[in-house]
């Protein structure tokens, strides 16, 4: 049975990046939306049959979204289906989903992006929104229909993991694709640079006798991407950047004026390349994880606000793919559930303030996407993540609400866990 | 007809290469000129005997069926022996070859040579090699003056003014001679320019020529007197330049509904071949708003213009 009673988020610590709010307050939530957010709002006279939540030590933030998640529906129902994905994301405070289109069929026509949203709405607990193909088949030839499939529900276009390596191609898709004021997501790899490589180039590739990906394969092509955006005027987003070199291109595309943001993926946040040591694969991702300094910097351009959002790049590969001798496995790793955890330790450790990580995993991706989501503004949606910021716990991967285990933090301590988690004003998971 | 001024007009120039540099009493003279060869060309007797004498060679390097059809009638309507040239862009290759062509044909001493090209500029390469009268029929994404001018003589014959008037140009702007012609000619004349369609079909730096550029449809066709209408060549329209004929139909193509935002006296025009489904809906084309065939029966009174204009500044002329 649907609980559609009014919520009255009590006495938690309220924090809007939307309206650089911060402050102990009373949520109220009711048909759906935000009411109201004030001081000592459970003294009023709340509607009838409100449920009333203590929040006191909790933390009250908008549901985040995950602007890069992969999920297996249509074609690949093993890893992930919608409802799986939405489950874990829900556990994870996630409210909104960004799908990916390397699905199968490839999410590249519009009957595709209404089939995903409709099976979402009918299976999964959390929004979904779609991103569609940016071409055909994700070959990197032919650009999609961005106007009809974004008038279908498509949110951005990408080629998800496939990097486009014609300049042509992308600088048309970028031009058209300004016409819908369409958000272009470019994974930034040269793919003859990256050739064998599994793992970050360096030292420990060379002594794992693995093949190493130099990190110019990422800068070189998203510095061009850069230069296209530039003559073009489209709205470029670089999918996932993991190296110092990446981030002086973003930052001076940035202050010349350029239509440029970017992503950084919660593994690279939190993990780096001596993780793989002992040729563990579910730490094998794409890009790889690079070295520790590299990572340091990466933090300290989520900090600054260089880097504009924070994914999961969630990726379920089952063991049969994962568990082969490093070169030979799968890339990715799954990230909905774990997502806001890990982040909360870069607060834990001082270098990033909470505002700063919601503001990238939420209230940033939603402007971006242009979804009526990250903010606490009364009148939005109630997508709404409740954290328990001290709680200490342990992952332990068979817990794991994914159809997928292949979790890089499996074991890991962290602190901070969502205890609860509202979609349009409906509590979808609580922590017990 | 002594006492008509066309007969004494003429044009301040050998060839016509492009609309470029033609001022605005020049396009009046010859679309003043036009006029009377759009009566003649609906008598029964239609022959004059101005170019009597006259060679003209109509000098195909790009396939085309009404252009050359049209300056053929022209030519051989004012009594000039016309012969036609078609040579197919895959056989010859481009400039030494087109040089040693002009230098042959030359030889043959021609009076009129009618040229299309699929390069831009190479008609200009052409006449600049030869000694007789050159006219441009198009030349790659250039320009395409006698199309700019039947065009003109169609707005003015059915607005009866062209100054004041606002069109649109809608489609593949970047590849089209057609487009840019116009462009030069309607703001010669005091017209007001808009093109319309998808970036990825628009020059860069478009709106320097002095146009309003609109990448919505809808928006661009509010208010305007002529929605001009290009072809959309079919290897642009698979996800090169727009994704599908689809979506091309769906935001740039001109339908009762979208036709509706112009004004209701707005008039369409195609330089053909069109694509019904494609840039243009066939209720649309063969509507009551359609000058599409008008513009065929103009191009060759047009025509017939410019060489008689042209053939006054020959040699024992």
């Amino acid at each position: 049975m649907r609980d559609d009673r009014p919520i009255l988020l009590a006495r938690g610590r309220v924090l809007d990046p939307s309206r650089d709010l911060d402050r102990p307050a009373d949520v109220l939530v009711a048909d759906g939306v935000v009411k109201d957010i004030a001081a000592n709002l459970g003294n009023t006279g709340l509607p009838d049959g409100t449920e009333i939540v203590d929040c006191s030590g909790l933390m009250v933030v908008p549901g985040l979204v995950d602007m890069r998640a992969f999920i297996g529906e249509p074609g690949a129902e093993h890893r992930e289906t919608l409802a799986s994905a939405s489950q874990a994301a829900a556990a994870g405070g996630v409210t909104t989903i960004v799908c990916q289109p390397d699905t199968d069929p490839v999410i590249d026509d519009p009957a595709i992006v209404d089939f995903v949203k409709r099976r979402a709405r009918d299976t999964a607990i959390v929004h979904v929104h779609p991103m569609a193909a940016l071409t055909k088949g994700l070959e990197g030839r032919e650009m999609t229909q961005i106007g009809l499939l974004a008038s279908a529900g498509a949110v951005a276009f990408t080629d998800a993991a496939h990097s486009i390596a014609s300049a042509q191609v992308l600088r048309r898709a970028l031009t058209y694709g300004r016409d819908f004021d369409a958000l272009i997501v470019h994974h930034t790899e040269d793919a003859t640079l990256t050739g064998s490589g599994v793992m970050n180039e360096g030292e420990l590739a060379s002594r794992l006798g693995l093949g190493g990906t130099p990190k110019a394969a990422e800068t070189i092509v998203f510095e061009r991407d850069v230069r296209l955006a530039a003559i073009t005027g489209g709205r470029y987003h670089a999918a996932s950047l993991t190296c110092p070199e990446s981030l002086d291109v973003l930052r001076r595309a940035k202050d010349e004026g350029h239509a440029v943001t970017a992503s950084a993926s919660i593994n690279h946040l939190c993990l780096n390349e001596r993780d793989v040591v002992g040729y563990r694969t579910f730490f094998k991702v794409a890009p790889p994880l690079r070295s520790e300094p590299d990572r340091e910097v990466l933090v300290r351009a989520l900090a600054e606000g260089l880097i504009d959002v924070v994914v999961s790049d969630h990726n379920p590969q089952d063991v049969e793919v994962k568990r082969l001798p490093f070169s030979e496995a799968a890339f990715g790793a799954i990230g909905l559930e774990t997502m806001l955890a890990a982040g909360l330790r870069l607060v834990g450790s001082g270098t990033v303030s909470l505002m700063t990580l919601i503001r990238a995993m939420s209230t940033r991706p939603a402007q971006l996407l242009g979804l009526d989501a990250g903010t606490l503004r009364p009148g939005a949606v109630a997508d709404i993540a409740v954290i328990a910021p001290d709680e200490a716990w342990v992952l332990d991967a068979a817990l794991l609400k994914s159809r997928c285990r292949n979790t890089p933090f499996d074991e890991a301590r962290f602190e901070g866990r969502v205890v609860r988690t509202l979609v349009a004003g409906r509590t979808v998971y609580e922590y017990v | 007809m002594t006492s008509n001024p066309t007969a004494s007009f003429s044009l301040s120039r050998r060839h016509l290469l492009g609309i470029e540099g033609l001022s605005a009493e020049e396009i009046t003279g010859l679309l003043d000129l036009a006029e009377e060869f759009v009566t003649l060309n609906r008598q029964v007797e239609k022959k004059r005997a101005t170019l009597r004498g006259r060679t003209q060679i109509n000098l195909f390097f790009e396939a085309s069926t009404r252009t050359q059809s049209s300056f053929e009638l022209a030519g051989k309507r004012l009594g000039a022996d016309v012969m036609n040239m078609s040579i197919g862009n895959s056989s010859v290759k481009k400039g030494e070859t087109l040089i040693d062509t002009a230098a042959t044909l030359n030889a043959m001493h021609p009076d009129m040579l009618i040229v299309r090209h699929s390069a831009s500029g190479a008609v200009e390469l052409l006449a600049r090699k030869v000694d007789c009268a050159v006219v441009n029929a198009g030349d790659g994404a250039h320009e395409h003056p006698t199309q700019a001018l039947l065009d003109a003589l169609t707005i003015r014959r059915n607005k009866g003014r062209i100054e004041g008037l606002t069109v649109a140009i809608c489609g593949d702007i970047l590849h089209s001679r057609v487009a840019r012609s116009n462009i030069l000619l309607l703001h010669t004349m005091g017209a007001r320019v808009r093109v319309i369609g998808p970036s990825t079909l628009l020059p860069k730096e478009i709106e320097r020529f002095g146009v309003d550029v609109y990448r919505d449809m809808r928006a661009g066709l509010e208010d305007v007197d002529i929605v001009m209408m290009l072809r959309l060549q079919r290897e642009r329209m698979s996800g090169s330049f727009v994704p599908s004929v689809k979506e091309y139909f769906h935001y740039w193509g001109l339908d009762e509904a979208k036709l509706r935002l112009a004004k209701p006296d707005a008039l369409v025009m195609h330089p053909g071949p069109m694509n019904r489904g494609v840039e243009i809906d066939s209720a649309v084309a063969d509507g009551a708003q359609s000058l599409i065939r008008e513009q065929v029966e103009m191009g060759v009174a047009v025509r017939m213009a410019v060489l008689d204009a042209l053939s006054r500044n020959l040699p024992n002329a």
